[in-house]
């Protein structure tokens, strides 16, 4: 298991791609599909009291760690998790750990990462990457969310690990002390499907296709004039396409895993409705692309236009999870 | 969305980057695809960016007519706010704020100019004033 034999892959989102990777790495058989649908990681949330940069927390997936955690169980990963007062203490524990030939995972702000692209660095501080060495002052790392393996200037990296405010990573450092299987077991699957179902139709009003309505309905509300309306619903649409979510907020990555979910647990239906949730990917696409002509100009501004849009979602999606949990009973 | 729908707008605000969609194939099985950008995507990016950019630039006209302190221009370039400063320096928001007025700004001793200037990742000669 020694780092030299470490192979970087894309994938379309950080946590999702980093456990991938580090679970190939220890051995296990997964996909960066299967390691999003096991973990349950499909969601929504509209956290309105939540605030980045003014405007309300909006999320398609469950929160940050929520992937690392959900995997022990159906692995039976003993992990490791590691945090540090100091850059120094946080430095020498990662160069200790890599002298030892171990992949070790980091939750890094994006901001202070020199090589993200200039328009990507926001100070979003939950975002996860692999290091698997060390060459004088660089380190290697695997970021999933770009195709090839990146280098980081220790100071750079340091930066990035210690950065404050919400979600300080507090140099968190994770990696794996042994992995039970290598393959999940298919009551595991059967039963990641039925709480991302349950977690969709929670009788909480924030969350679920709950939460989608309750959104739609902020969003019919904004003033049409406003400039600050135009921002608002782009960053529903940044949220949902632009911060590494495969497409449609998720939904492609979940219509994946359910492809897969049915050649693994021999249940045809769950392929189905793959193409079912495709379709409701390509509307969440189709819901983007309105809001960005409307953000542009190019549309006059129609927050209930955008706002019925995202109604018909929830209850696409309200039929899409109760028959997707029945397809599992 | 099938593969070849997968947009390929050689995003601007990619860098170069190509980033990982998920789309259907021939076969009808889902795949990683590499895409150069969508440009919806280009649109709701840039417009969280020129938002920044203008925070910035209200800032700069603002310590250019002695109102605030070159302080509150780095914030901004930094794409930070009050409370993210306040709470990357350890330093109380109400003091934040007093240290965005030009006045505060110029009394305040090395070592909390050099607290600041860590937290914004640039020297304390820089941080005291524009580029």
């Amino acid at each position: 298991m020694s780092a030299d034999t470490f192979q970087h892959s894309h994938a379309a989102h950080c946590e999702s791609g980093v456990m991938t990777n580090l679970l190939r790495h220890h051995g296990a058989k997964v996909s960066e599909p299967l390691v999003f649908g096991l973990s349950s990681a499909l969601s929504f949330a509209y956290l309105p009291f939540i605030k980045l940069g003014g405007l309300p927390l909006v999320a398609y997936r469950m929160p940050p760690k929520a992937i690392i955690k959900a995997l022990q169980k159906p692995f039976g990963i003993k992990f490791r998790f590691e945090n540090f007062s100091t850059a120094e203490a946080g430095q020498r524990r990662l160069d200790a750990l890599l002298q030892e030939q171990r992949v070790v995972g980091l939750q890094t702000s994006v901001y202070w990462l020199p090589y993200f692209p200039e328009d990507m660095r926001f100070h979003f501080n939950a975002h996860n990457l692999l290091v698997y060495g060390k060459e004088q002052d660089e380190y290697l790392i695997s970021d999933p969310v770009a195709e090839d393996p990146v280098r980081c200037a220790t100071a750079d990296l340091n930066r990035a690990r210690f950065a404050k405010g919400v979600l300080a990573p507090r140099g968190l450092l994770y990696y794996p002390e042994s992995i039970a299987r290598t393959e999940p077991r298919p009551e595991t699957i059967v039963d990641a499907i039925k709480k991302t179902a349950r977690i969709m139709h929670a009788p909480i009003p924030l969350f679920g296709v709950r939460g989608m309505r309750m959104l739609a309905r902020r969003i019919e509300r904004l003033d049409p004039a406003a400039e600050n309306s135009g921002h608002f619903i782009g960053h529903v649409v940044r949220m949902q396409e632009e911060i590494g979510t495969g497409g449609g907020g998720f939904r492609f990555l979940y219509a994946a895993f359910l492809q897969e979910a049915a050649d693994i647990i021999g249940r045809r239906a769950l392929a189905e409705l793959a193409e079912q949730l495709l379709a409701i990917g390509d509307d969440w696409r189709a819901f983007a692309l309105a809001s960005a002509r409307m953000l542009r100009g190019r549309d006059p501004m129609e927050p209930p236009a955008i706002a019925a849009l995202l109604r018909k979602q929830a209850d696409a999606e309200e039929q899409f999870f109760r028959t997707l949990k029945h397809a599992v009973q | 969305m099938d593969i070849d729908e997968v947009p390929q707008d050689n995003n601007r605000t990619l860098g170069g980057y190509r980033k990982g969609v998920y789309a259907r194939d021939a076969s009808g099985r889902m795949v990683l695809v590499a895409s150069s950008g969508w440009e919806v995507e280009e649109i709701v990016t840039s417009d969280a960016v020129e938002q920044l950019n203008e925070q910035a630039a209200a800032a700069r006209k603002r310590v250019e007519a002695g109102l605030s302190s070159p302080l509150e221009y780095w914030m901004y370039a930094r794409r930070m706010d009050l409370s993210l400063l306040a709470q990357s320096t350890g330093v109380w928001r109400w003091r934040v704020r007093r240290h965005l007025q030009a006045a505060h700004f110029a009394k305040l001793p090395p070592p909390l100019l050099q607290r600041y200037a860590d937290a914004l990742g640039i020297s304390s000669e820089t941080l005291r004033q524009l580029p």
